[in-house]
């Protein structure tokens, strides 16, 4: 098996421009050395989805954009730019 | 019916409709918060439901914790202002978060998807101190109007604007059915108590409270409030809220920023040859 474990960071954009401010977070830690759960930051780990990838996160999925089903234009539901980001970290005696 | 003076304002009506709730610090008497803690310690009140769908007043009318905030004219008049008089008991639930317990809960709404402009309420009773290192239940302000359901949104852990009820003893929120929340991590070595409680309205929720402010001109304002978590979803979340408050005050020409008014703009009348 190798040591290589997969680190995921989810950015929820305000806008599809990579630019874009950051309204929501999630991250989950493949190593095993960080643990994240509801409420435990206030502050989004990077400005937008291009500083995350100056520092390394590869993009793994962009949000795909689909017009509004007819009759559900006004209606919001789930956060819409979300951004998948991935970083391979090693682990000892993986 | 509860004497106006305890009725809520369309004020906070308002903040009501763009937040999806409303939080009252420290409203209950500690007299009655010593005797709810003194009744979730010694089980005093049933942690199975009552029977669901029966008139609020007749749920728990000796206790002197629970039962006794719920028939303050303060509570009953928030109760009122949103989901009118004699409201139905939907179910009720202690939630208990023991000492050490570090996981938050992953984020939900309660119930399933809903679809209504009619809306349930939910009653989050803190009857201790609720220090953000005892949690308590974080709330997303501007959430309620999502059509998700339930844990459909546990991929999510943090959103910019998110707001941990940290309170002292004997604060009360009271929510939308819609909003979004989650039980917060304990890190105290004490158990963490919050009684929640879900009430349906009978009647049509309209004009319900004090409405001597109905024309104040803050509730555009407020109406207009960017949580700034769903970036460029605000303006349809303005939307929601003019058809909530359309709704709520009976107005259905209603609106604020032209957002409703421009697109319901579909003239069909024909020019005239002398017009032309």
């Amino acid at each position: 098996m190798s040591n290589l474990r997969q680190k995921i960071l989810i950015l929820y954009s305000r806008t599809p421009d990579l630019n874009s401010e950051i309204g929501a977070w999630a991250i989950y830690d493949g190593t095993g050395r960080e643990h994240h759960t509801t409420g435990d930051s206030d502050t989004p780990p990077y400005p937008s989805v291009l500083a995350a990838m100056r520092d390394g996160w590869r993009v793994m999925q962009f949000p795909q954009q689909f017009p509004a089903y007819p009759g559900m234009e006004l209606t919001t539901s789930y956060l819409r730019f979300e951004y998948i980001l991935e970083k391979m970290e090693e682990v000892e005696n993986g | 019916m509860v004497e106006k003076r305890y009725l809520l304002t369309s004020v906070q009506m308002a903040n009501f409709a763009a937040d999806g709730l409303l939080r009252f610090d420290e409203l209950i008497p500690e007299a009655i918060n010593t005797e709810a803690r003194r009744e979730v310690e010694e089980g005093l009140i049933s942690l199975r439901y009552e029977y669901q769908g029966q008139p609020l007043a007749n749920a728990w009318p000796d206790s002197q914790g629970f039962g006794a905030m719920i028939r303050l004219p303060e509570v009953r008049g928030i109760i009122e202002s949103l989901v009118g008089p004699n409201p139905l008991y939907d179910h009720h639930a202690f939630h208990k978060v023991g000492p050490g317990h570090l996981e938050g809960q992953i984020w939900h709404a309660d119930a399933i998807i809903d679809t209504r402009l009619h809306f349930d309420i939910q009653l989050f009773y803190f009857p201790h101190d609720t220090p953000r290192e005892m949690g308590g239940t974080m709330f997303l302000p501007g959430s309620h109007f999502r059509r998700i359901h339930e844990t459909d949104i546990a991929r999510y852990q943090n959103f910019v604007g998110q707001m941990p009820a940290v309170c002292k003893a004997g604060t009360l929120f009271v929510a939308h059915h819609g909003i979004w929340h989650c039980a917060q991590p304990n890190r105290t070595d004490r158990l963490r108590t919050m009684f929640k409680l879900r009430l349906n309205p009978t009647v049509r929720q309209k004009l319900l409270w004090n409405t001597d402010d109905l024309q104040d001109p803050q509730i555009p304002g407020i109406l207009s409030r960017n949580h700034r978590w769903y970036g460029n979803d605000d303006r349809i979340e303005y939307v929601n809220r003019i058809r909530f408050w359309r709704f709520l005050t009976g107005d259905e020409r209603w609106d604020m920023g032209y957002w409703l008014t421009r697109i319901e703009n579909t003239p069909e009348r024909v020019v005239t040859q002398q017009e032309a």
